[in-house]
């Protein structure tokens, strides 16, 4: 990656930190996607309004940035249809039952310096590369 | 209404930022957790600079947010109050991780990639909602009927 390639990361990074502060300096709240929309399975009227708000937010968000992108964020993914069941299975129940994913566990609880948080993002993030390392260096020719 | 306003706002900034760094891309994540590139010299390590970049102005600013008696619009803040480090803390992490390495896909870029035209989004965040209403039916529903020992917060 190229100097460009790690401003927009930075960046693209800061951005994301500013949200976090942005919804706890307001509604009080982890900014954790999990957590948000899997809380609407338990939520009452009066919790459900700001996570819809925010979900609509976040999927507009990557229009908002087309002027700075110069153009629609390119998005490939390469999984198979079988693959992205199994793994949105996985990452939902997964995220629910830890109580968090890459925002909640690793951009608002680390920067809490929370124990469980770290223990969480290093579990994700050790995973995740052992399951690339098989797929792509051990299973593939 | 305020209160509503201020989450459009940061679902906002935090979809721009998701796009802006492409970490909505899930083939860029993938790029980063395949470590055995790193010998190949061809390791893309965009997703650590974004870490880097959320992890440092979050924690600046929630220094001086959470010194505040309460946030703008609500009377107090929601933080978790778990402490411990449980079994189903560790194994959601990794199942997360299993799903993560195998798309690509974590919810966040997940569901701020939803308006982007591809339909194999689609079909990752219905397989993720479904695996959420799995936990919530197992664990969460049963949890209230018979309320634990410690406080739950998501």
């Amino acid at each position: 990656m190229d100097g460009w390639g790690i401003l927009r990361a930075l960046g693209g990074g800061a951005l994301i930190g500013l949200a976090a502060i942005v919804l706890m300096l307001a509604n009080g709240r982890i900014a954790g996607i999990s957590g948000i929309i899997g809380g609407m399975f338990a939520a009452n009227r009066a919790e459900i309004g700001w996570r819809i708000a925010f979900i609509g937010g976040l999927m507009v968000g990557p229009f908002a940035a087309m002027p700075a992108l110069g153009g629609v964020p390119a998005v490939t993914v390469v999984a198979g249809v079988p693959a992205l069941v199994i793994g949105g299975l996985l990452v939902g129940f997964g995220t629910r039952l830890g109580s968090g994913c890459t925002s909640g566990h690793g951009v608002c609880g680390l920067a809490r310096l929370s124990r469980r948080s770290l223990v969480a993002t290093l579990g994700f993030m050790l995973t995740g590369f052992a399951v690339v390392f098989v797929l792509r260096r051990l299973l593939a020719e | 209404m305020a209160r509503i306003l201020a989450a459009f706002a940061a679902g906002l900034l935090f979809g721009a930022g998701l796009a802006i760094s492409r970490m909505i891309d899930p083939a860029v994540v993938l790029a980063f957790l395949d470590l055995g590139a790193i010998a190949e010299g061809t390791w893309d390590a965009s997703l650590a600079f974004v870490m880097a970049g959320a992890l440092a102005v979050t924690m600046t600013g929630y220094r001086f947010v959470l010194k505040r008696r309460a946030p703008l619009f609500v009377p107090a803040f929601v933080l978790p109050t778990q402490r411990g480090i449980d079994w189903r803390l560790i194994s959601g992490a990794v199942i997360f991780g299993g799903g993560w390495g195998l798309v690509g896909y974590c919810p966040g870029p997940a569901v701020a990639g939803l308006l982007l035209g591809a339909a194999k989004t689609w079909i990752f965040v219905v397989a993720m909602l479904a695996g959420m209403a799995i936990d919530h039916w197992l664990f969460e529903r049963a949890a209230r009927a018979s309320p634990p020992a410690g406080n739950t917060v998501h």
